[in-house]
């Protein structure tokens, strides 16, 4: 469903006087319909770079990045364009990093609801309850429902970002180690929704710190250095 | 999906021109007043599409020609080059009333005669402005100052027209029992919600936001950008979203455009702005972010 060709990113930063930065460098992989991929490596390797590449947050220096999509085809993220880039982001791309984009004034159910009403194939009704279900399920206590995100522990802003990511069942799902800053029971939790949205059928692309978590919830895994 | 509007080539100056002016300002030049001829081009070859319920982005200091975009796009000032079209589309076609003369759509608007302007905006467009006082007279009532806005689109029922006052203005948060104190008894943010309410009276389908929160503090900025997403998403509005503030355009759009000294720099989605800027400003613009 995604296969990156040779993706290489450098940064050039004019700030300091045109100086270049090499992101990562012809990285290339296959990832099939329906499978997970983890991306590993040491620190600063470029791991991140490239799902920022494949989300278009950076543009890609070469290389390419094919993409099957439903409604346009086959289609090379690294050029696309913005439009279309944002109408895929909108219906089959998803991306959870390890922070939350607080949002001023917008409930936490708000937050998770939201992706999920965007894509319009669903009642208001419908969406609530997905999204009741979902942060149930991620243990955040229901009293925090109608509040502000910004005044959350790490820990459940975290919880929140990944309701807010997966609750809509991307067709494609890109991870930046969505289990950074989550104690062990929640950790498992997360696992386990890793997987049945696997089981669903999401095709995923993932970081993860832990080496271990990585084995147990990724079928295939890329080095990158 | 087609684009609403279409911008090519905008391009406003203040002077006679001369043959050099092109290649003597800009970001490069790091001016926007030529030295040849002491002409200032506040906006030069802007073009841009905007489409059907999206929001784009315009950032850039003071002086780089934003707000000049806006008042050529709003038909106050007149612009010396480039064509602003409107696309015929099925949203369009089911307004009523002045669409007898849907010729206008999809030419140049620049080319309209100001009644003609005067209709399109009445129809289209509504505006916010950073400074209140431009949007509002502050010494009639906020129900008049909506209701203002209505006459000029045709309403003429009093009832009616208070009565859509005072829905507008509920809906933008102002106490209804206050709507016939004049705005110059409101605080800013109250000034900009009236704002608000009386650009959206005529049911825009093109909103430009300029500079609309500088100036506020922080828990009535909050309170105005919310205001501001909740009407986007039920009305199905496009946007036009000036600001300096990287934050406020974050919030509220999914493209942006960087400019300076009069001239894009640079455009793309909100995040590869902020986060891998390519051009020389932008970078330092996103460096410069607290």
């Amino acid at each position: 469903m995604l296969t990156v060709e040779n993706l290489s990113k450098q940064f050039t930063l004019h700030i300091l006087n045109g100086k270049q930065l090499d992101a990562c460098r012809d990285v290339s992989f296959t990832v099939p319909k329906g499978r997970f991929l983890g991306l590993a490596g040491p620190s600063g390797a470029g791991k991140s770079t490239v799902l920022k590449c494949i989300y278009r947050t950076y543009l890609p220096s070469s290389g390419s990045v094919n993409y099957e999509s439903p409604s346009y085809g086959a289609v090379d993220l690294a050029t696309l364009p913005e439009r279309e880039v944002i109408d895929i982001r909108t219906r089959e791309m998803g991306y959870v990093s390890q922070f939350l984009k607080v949002v001023p004034r917008v409930s936490a159910l708000d937050v998770v609801m939201e992706p999920i009403l965007a894509r319009n194939n669903v009642t208001r009704e419908e969406a609530r309850e997905r999204a009741v279900q979902l942060l149930k399920r991620l243990r955040i206590q229901e009293n925090l429902f109608d509040a502000y995100p910004a005044t959350f522990s790490g820990g459940e802003q975290q919880r929140v970002n990944i309701a807010h990511g997966v609750s809509w069942r991307p067709r494609l799902l890109l991870l930046d180690e969505p289990t950074a800053s989550l104690d062990r029971e929640s950790v498992g939790i997360v696992v386990e929704i890793l997987k049945d949205l696997r089981a669903e059928g999401t095709t995923m692309i993932g970081i993860f710190h832990d080496h271990d978590l990585m084995a147990s919830v990724t079928d295939d895994v890329y080095h990158i250095n | 999906m087609e684009p609403m509007i279409q911008a090519r080539e905008l391009t406003k100056r203040f002077g006679m021109g001369c043959e050099r002016c092109l290649e003597s300002t800009g970001p490069d030049q790091e001016t926007n007043r030529c030295w040849h001829c002491g002409t200032v081009l506040a906006c030069n070859g802007v073009s841009f599409d905007l489409y059907p319920d999206e929001a784009l982005g315009v950032v850039g200091e003071s002086g780089s020609g934003k707000s000049t975009l806006v008042r050529l796009l709003h038909f106050e000032w007149e612009a010396d080059g480039g064509s602003f079209v409107i696309h015929r589309n099925a949203d369009l076609e089911q307004l009523p009333g002045l669409f007898a003369e849907a010729s206008h759509y999809s030419c140049n608007l620049f080319g309209l005669n100001s009644f003609q302007k005067r209709q399109i905006r009445n129809a289209l467009m509504g505006i916010v402005y950073q400074n209140p006082h431009l949007g509002l007279r502050m010494h009639v009532s906020a129900g008049g100052n909506v209701a203002e806005r209505l006459l000029g689109g045709g309403w003429r029922n009093i009832a009616a027209m208070r009565q859509r006052a005072a829905d507008l203005l509920h809906r933008t948060e102002i106490p209804v029992e206050r709507m016939d104190e004049p705005p110059a008894n409101f605080s800013g943010g109250m000034q900009q919600r009236v704002q608000i309410a009386k650009a959206l009276s005529n049911n825009p389908l093109i909103l430009f936001l300029d500079e609309v929160t500088t100036g506020l503090d922080l828990s009535v900025q909050a309170r105005v950008l919310d205001l501001i997403r909740t009407l986007r998403s039920e009305l199905k509005l496009s946007l036009l979203v000036v600001s300096h503030d990287l934050g406020v355009i974050n919030l509220l759009c999914q493209r942006t455009m960087v400019m300076k000294y009069g001239r894009v720099v640079e455009s793309g989605l909100t995040d590869q702005i902020l986060q891998d800027p390519q051009h020389r400003y932008t970078q330092l613009l996103v460096a410069s972010q607290l």
